[in-house]
């Protein structure tokens, strides 16, 4: 990528969250606490876009690595007596140890085996969570109570609105800018070139199963950060973000905003929470525009929003 | 009860529970085998074939006539899917992928919207009992068993037998041979798609009376599908019915022993693994 356009679009990137920051300040209470769940939501997206956008990857059991998040975090604190800062570390620590786990059992398996192998592996983690129910909550799940941070002396409790919005802010930035810098980086390119012809790769030098390893943990890191995130930001556990409709929230969101685009993840979960809190209002049936979403973007818009934005007018974006 | 008469009546469980499990997986197996895609919405035409059977007794009091018309409308419904969505995607697999997921949703939420939330049982149109020495069994249990081997064995003779079958093993073979000598291979797919769709529903609609019909019941089906079509090796259907004996056995021995959430988690755990170390599974070729 060129300097002008690596310019461009970091510009554009900051220019989004700039956005967002600033829309804390105009935002009706309800719409408030919206954007601030699409943020961490759209951090998980982040995260599945670098394996399915970047790396070419379809995995259908990433809701493990968002309730390894999750679980890290929430078990720790209610059982432990973890603070919200160490258990954020915990979230992260066992988001990782899946992934590794994960992406080693998963590492010579490629197309419909890869998606196969990633929902069985989720399957057998959401049953575990069920199993050891008097652990875990079962899928009723357990509410924490009084989580915060302590910086400078000032207590920053997560339940308040605006605390809330902007430590979803920060997780959200974070995931967002580090996955622009990652697929902007030589590492992003050695992906790219897997997911575009993974037997050239290696015969190019690289070490393939090793760059598909890197991929799998940084995708399962970033969906753990959010599934923490999550927990810590919504004082709630429970087996239902492990089910296999959260293994396919974010792969709808990614494909629906545009996979392989860095601003994709955000778009099309924004779009799509708000889609089905509205649908969610007329119907119990509500999750049937989660198919349609998928069935109309198979058929008429693989490209996705972003997607098709890019093949249309702007070349340039990352 | 002692351990004898206990894993005994696990073993006949698990036995009732493999032929419908054969029966479950067969569709999916098929339509690996013969169209090279995915179906994810496996488990929902389960469902519809189980919701279709309960409204059809229920309306016409008839079970019988609901057990012969839920494979033809599931088959229908399976069809009108092929020939809307998968044929203008050119069964691209990933794209069939996402397709099929979106087919699950479609599905499952347009029951949960006219069936509604409720577990409802259809009353098994015989009834009588098998009494052994230790324990009384129901006896519509073993005609269910015996009804998905029916099926099991005039499936293997249609595909083994008939011009429709050799139509269906020729173009799993070779495609482009098969089409280049004048098998219609967009006709097979469709028939494929709906056949396997058809004998699934079939599986649904057979244990009606002893499970209830409930609008998230295509979840398990199509984990245990899974489970069963890549342990007995995609696209093979003899591995399909050795692996559906396998599991459904274990599955009903670790069920009445231990519990039915770990004989699933042992079975997915198996299957992952299984996969991940040889990518065909126990017979089937390479899934590439």
């Amino acid at each position: 990528m060129s300097g002008e356009r690596r310019g461009l679009a970091l510009g554009l990137h900051l220019g989004v969250l700039a956005l967002l920051a600033a829309l804390q300040l105009v935002l009706p209470a309800f719409h408030h606490g919206m954007v601030a769940r699409v943020m961490v939501l759209a951090a998980y997206a982040v995260g599945y876009n670098l394996l399915l956008g970047y790396t070419g990857l379809m995995s259908l059991g990433h809701a493990m690595f968002f309730a390894a998040g999750m679980y890290g975090t929430g078990l720790t604190i209610q059982h432990w007596g973890f603070g919200a800062g160490a258990g954020f570390l915990a979230g992260i620590v066992s988001g990782l140890a899946v992934a590794a786990a994960v992406g080693l059992v998963t590492l010579r398996t490629a197309g419909p085996a890869f998606l196969i192998v990633t929902m069985m592996l989720a399957q057998a983690f959401n049953l575990a969570a069920l199993y050891f129910n008097d652990v875990t909550g079962g899928d009723q799940g357990f509410i924490l109570s009084g989580l915060g941070l302590d910086l400078f002396g000032v207590r920053l409790a997560f339940a308040h609105p605006a605390v809330k919005y902007n430590a979803a802010f920060v997780v959200f930035a974070g995931c967002l800018l580090s996955s622009l810098w990652l697929t902007g980086s030589p590492a992003g390119r050695v992906l790219l070139a897997l997911k575009e012809n993974e037997e050239r790769t290696r015969l190019l030098g690289y070490n393939t199963l090793r760059c598909r390893l890197f991929a799998v943990v940084v995708s399962g890191l970033l969906s753990a950060v959010a599934g923490s995130t999550y927990t810590l930001l919504f004082s709630y556990v429970g087996s239902t973000f492990g089910s296999i409709l959260y293994s396919i929230y974010p792969l709808l969101w990614t494909l629906l905003g545009g996979a392989g685009t860095t601003l994709g993840p955000l778009v099309g979960t924004l779009v799509m929470t708000y889609f089905v809190d509205i649908a969610s209002a007329i119907t119990t049936g509500y999750l049937i525009v989660v198919g349609a979403a998928l069935i109309v973007m198979v058929l008429w818009a693989p490209a996705g929003i972003v997607g098709g934005i890019r093949k249309r007018w702007a070349r340039w974006l990352p | 009860m002692s351990l004898g008469p206990h894993l005994f009546l696990a073993l006949l469980e698990g036995t009732v529970g493999a032929l419908v499990l054969a029966l479950t997986a067969l569709g999916l197996s098929l339509v690996f085998g013969v169209m090279r895609i995915v179906n994810v919405a496996h488990g929902e035409f389960f469902m519809l074939g189980a919701i279709v059977a309960w409204y059809v007794s229920t309306l016409t009091g008839s079970f019988v006539l609901a057990l012969l018309l839920a494979p033809v409308a599931v088959g229908g419904v399976a069809v009108l899917a092929d020939r809307l969505v998968l044929r203008r995607i050119g069964y691209e697999p990933e794209s069939t992928i996402v397709a099929t997921v979106g087919l699950l949703y479609i599905l499952q939420q347009a029951v949960l919207m006219t069936y509604g939330p409720y577990a409802r049982p259809v009353e098994a149109p015989i009834y009588f009992r098998v009494d052994f020495p230790w324990f009384g069994y129901s006896g519509y249990k073993l005609v269910v068993a015996g009804a998905a081997a029916v099926l099991l064995l005039a499936t293997w003779v249609a595909l083994s037998r008939t011009t429709l079958g050799l139509q269906m093993r020729a173009t799993q073979q070779d495609r482009e041979m098969a089409q280049a000598f004048a098998v219609p291979v967009g006709r097979v797919y469709t028939l494929v798609f709906g056949v396997g769709a058809g004998l699934t529903a079939a599986a649904g609609a057979l244990i009606v009376p002893v499970q209830q019909a409930h609008y998230l019941m295509g979840l398990d089906a199509l984990l245990m599908s899974f489970v069963v079509v890549i342990l007995g090796g995609l696209g093979s259907l003899r591995g399909t019915l050795v692996a559906a004996l396998v599991v459904g056995l274990s599955d009903g021995v670790i069920s009445v022993l231990f519990s039915p959430t770990l004989a699933k988690i042992v079975a997915t755990l198996l299957v992952a693994l299984v996969l991940a170390v040889r990518g065909r599974g126990l017979f089937g070729e390479e899934l590439a």
